[in-house]
């Protein structure tokens, strides 16, 4: 587990999830509140983004208010039929990831479009195409995300 | 609901530009001025906004789970009263084992759940005796729950920002 990542890695995982400077030299500043001088920070994000330990370093923006929609939807898929609803689901641009998951409700799937009222478009497609029902489930509330190293 | 703030053509260059990330160099946003046409000052001012009014959630490191040691994760369901649903939310959603909390519609009877949480662990063992300790703090707040884990990734593609 955490292959190649020291404590000051981790450090730099827990503690910069958000917050990062909006200023004209951000890494030398949160580089202080870290311990770290500018480069060493810099090399070290660069490091882990090239073994994959982070996905992505920068803003992390909001679809719908950036005036685009987003949906998590699911399905009951027969099992026997399961690889071709996939396949026909999984055939709209705006599927963005599925998931198969062992429930009756078997396959969940990301829809993101660049307009609010298409996810219900896709939806629609979506139930012609395969005679199933899409359960549609856009989130009411979020809660605070992260993830770090806990016990 | 949050209403959609007001953005402009240069909002949207910025965000073409920094969607995949920020440059790794010493003056990032002097990086993304260059690229967009605008004075580095101006960036800064833009993202500022942009941040305040929740267009950008945050600025920083995204970790993938997988590297953190989180080899198990489970999406873990519930279904609680309207009434705690809010407090239990901010309570699931401030463990540090849990990425994303949300409040989501019910489909009764079939689907009596209406919040999520993506539950981590080293292995799904852990993660269940996680949930179990989440349903212990719950208590009867929580009427009915399920764990559902992933068996196959049938599609993953980059979120794609509409611009």
């Amino acid at each position: 587990m955490s292959a190649g990542l020291d404590d000051i890695d981790k450090a730099i995982i827990n503690g910069l999830q958000g917050g990062f400077p909006l200023s004209e030299e951000p890494f030398a500043e949160a580089g202080m509140r870290l311990g770290l001088d500018e480069d060493d920070l810099i090399a070290r994000i660069q490091k882990m983004l090239d073994d994959g330990a982070l996905t992505r370093f920068g803003p992390m923006y909001h679809a719908e208010k950036l005036g685009g929609g987003l949906s998590l939807a699911a399905m009951k898929v027969p099992e026997a039929d399961f690889d071709a609803v996939a396949e026909k689901v999984n055939a709209h641009p705006e599927v963005a990831h599925n998931y198969a998951r062992d429930h009756a409700f078997n396959m969940w799937f990301v829809l993101a479009t660049g307009a609010p009222g298409r996810i219900e478009q896709v939806i629609a497609a979506i139930e012609e195409e395969t005679g199933l029902k899409v359960y549609n489930m856009p989130k009411i509330e979020e809660f605070y995300i992260g993830l770090s190293f806990g016990a | 609901m949050n209403g959609i703030p007001a953005i402009d053509h240069m909002d949207r260059q910025i965000v073409l530009a920094t969607q995949e990330g920020l440059p790794l160099t010493a003056r990032p946003y002097h990086a993304v001025a260059k690229r967009v046409g605008l004075e580095p000052q101006e960036v800064i001012v833009r993202m500022r906004r942009l941040l305040d009014q929740g267009v950008i959630r945050r600025i920083g490191v995204i970790p993938n789970h997988y590297a953190l040691g989180y080899l198990g994760n489970g999406m873990a369901v519930w279904d609680v009263a309207d009434e705690s649903v809010l407090e239990m939310g901010r309570m699931i959603g401030d463990l540090d084992y849990v990425s994303h909390c949300y409040l989501r519609p019910r489909f009764p009877p079939e689907w009596p759940y209406n919040l999520f949480a993506m539950v981590h662990g080293h292995d799904r063992g852990q993660v269940l005796e996680r949930v179990d300790k989440i349903n212990a703090v719950m208590d009867e707040d929580a009427r009915a729950h399920d764990v559902l884990f992933s068996t196959r990734i049938l599609k993953k593609t980059g979120l794609r920002l509409p611009t």
